[in-house]
């Protein structure tokens, strides 16, 4: 059962974050002649916010691919961003933009690929979040 | 100004014959053929964070800094040399020492662009002086930076390092300035900005915070992808030395922040920005977090005033969870998406 999607380019950051939370995930593959991932059950989706932080560009083109498929932004539940508070306004800004848009929450900005910390406070946040939304199950199976 | 004088010191050393080592060959640049994808998706995100400080209306601070006292004032003013320092060193002999060993052409280029932009920061602490400060003021910060041990003693272990034959621990050196050794310094502009202070100094400050992100970003991957390079013995001595080499930066840097910051009673929050700052620099170079968050939790205004989104608040999980909405299945546009 996948829970988690993300995105991660080659520096791997978000995907080392995804790792460390111990969930079974799935990745929005990198490269365009990929075969595109289809969600088919309700996810998290955990993703770096891109840019030079003048808020342009900030969601990576191949998320917004992920997202244009209304299968895969039907099943979305919530959004987790990685980036650095040395960014300002645009600290983890990808899951603002996508929060806004899907109308999920944004859960948690994470910096670079999370500390020890982090990792508790993601696992704790999602084990209750899953939970509250099964008490919503039948509006949004 | 006679800082600690990077070609005088290359003179000094037998092994370079007075000179910065250069690339050997060279061929032409082709950006149509890219060996690794974030060469340009970082040099694409320095030349879209590209500044300079006449853009930043300084001279709107001038009132506020007349509101400083004047040991405010000098304790600022010698942050900034000490800042001006670190960027100079950056400029001149960091980014360029790491040309020689770069894997692709265009790392070689993004290193270029790390090189001028230091320098664009070195030269913005003198437009934010030449605003706000006397020659006299200026001269005497200038001084002080020369003669502070624990400032002089940062950028002797650095430029040490940056000497040295090993190319990857070049890059842990830069990497942990780039992350970890300015922000004793930052600290102060955004610890003015919470108090709405020099509000516009702090804006041009944030614009150096943002471009020292993603040259340690950049930096500390290609140390990684390095690693990738080398055996697992060497990759285990490679980690040794990092955090050897971060102790021996820490427990300096803890020295020059009593010198700077006790007359005013601010060391103790500085120190967990330092812890705070510490584990990124070492995420940066694929690392795992040293400081736990008890050391790292530094004074809510002053992350604010880095950046609105890190305060504790902010998100669902971490606090008031005012940005949650339920999920209704709204339907958007396939053009909400093109940005």
């Amino acid at each position: 059962m996948t829970k988690l999607i993300y995105f991660s380019s080659i520096s791997e950051n978000t995907r080392r974050f995804v790792e460390k939370l111990g969930l079974s995930a799935a990745r929005i593959p990198l490269y365009p002649h990929d075969a595109p991932l289809r969600a088919n059950e309700p996810y998290v989706l955990v993703i770096p916010t891109y840019g030079g932080g003048n808020g342009d560009g900030a969601v990576p083109k191949q998320v917004i691919r992920f997202l244009n498929d209304p299968g895969n932004r039907a099943h979305l539940r919530g959004v987790i961003s990685t980036g650095n508070t040395n960014f300002g306004q645009a600290f983890g800004l990808a899951g603002d933009v996508v929060a806004k848009k899907c109308h999920v929450p944004h859960l948690y900005r994470v910096e670079i690929f999370g500390t020890p910390d982090d990792v508790r406070a993601v696992n704790e946040g999602l084990d209750l979040f899953w939970v509250a939304q099964q008490q919503l199950a039948p509006q949004t199976a | 100004m006679t800082l600690t004088d990077p070609v005088n010191f290359a003179k000094n050393d037998p092994a370079h014959r007075g000179k910065i080592k250069l690339v050997e060959q060279v061929s032409a640049i082709n950006w149509n053929r890219i060996q690794d994808d974030k060469d340009l998706e970082v040099w694409n995100r320095l030349v879209g964070n590209f500044w300079l400080p006449e853009k930043v209306p300084l001279s709107n601070d001038v009132q506020s800094w007349n509101t400083l006292s004047s040991q405010e004032q000098m304790l600022t003013m010698r942050v900034f040399t000490g800042l001006t320092l670190l960027d100079t060193i950056q400029g001149t002999v960091g980014a360029v020492s790491l040309i020689p060993d770069a894997l692709t052409p265009h790392e070689e280029a993004v290193y270029t662009n790390i090189s001028f932009m230091e320098s664009v920061h070195a030269k913005s602490y003198s437009s934010i002086f030449s605003t706000l400060c006397s020659t006299r003021e200026i001269d005497d910060a200038f001084r002080w930076s020369v003669e502070n041990e624990n400032l002089q003693k940062k950028a002797s272990i650095v430029m040490e390092y940056y000497r040295g034959d090993e190319p990857l621990k070049r890059k842990v050196a830069s990497t942990l300035l780039e992350s970890f050794l300015f922000y004793s310094g930052f600290y102060l502009p955004m610890y003015w900005s919470s108090r709405a202070k020099l509000t516009n100094t702090a804006d041009l400050i944030r614009l150096i915070i943002r471009d020292e992100a993603v040259h340690g970003y950049y930096i500390g991957y290609k140390y990684q992808r390095g690693l990738e390079m080398v055996d697992a013995a060497k990759r285990e001595e490679l980690k040794d030395y990092t955090f050897s080499l971060l102790y021996e930066l820490y427990e300096n840097e803890v020295q020059y922040t009593q010198d700077l910051y006790d007359e005013v009673g601010l060391t103790e929050d500085v120190k967990k920005f330092l812890h705070y700052n510490a584990n990124k620099a070492l995420m940066n170079l694929g690392y795992e977090a040293m400081f736990p968050k008890s050391v790292t939790d530094v004074s809510p205004a002053i992350l604010s005033a880095l950046s609105p989104n890190a305060d504790e608040n902010h998100d669902f999980f971490s606090g008031s969870g005012s940005s949650y909405v339920i999920g209704k299945a709204v339907n958007t546009e396939d053009d909400d998406w093109d940005f």
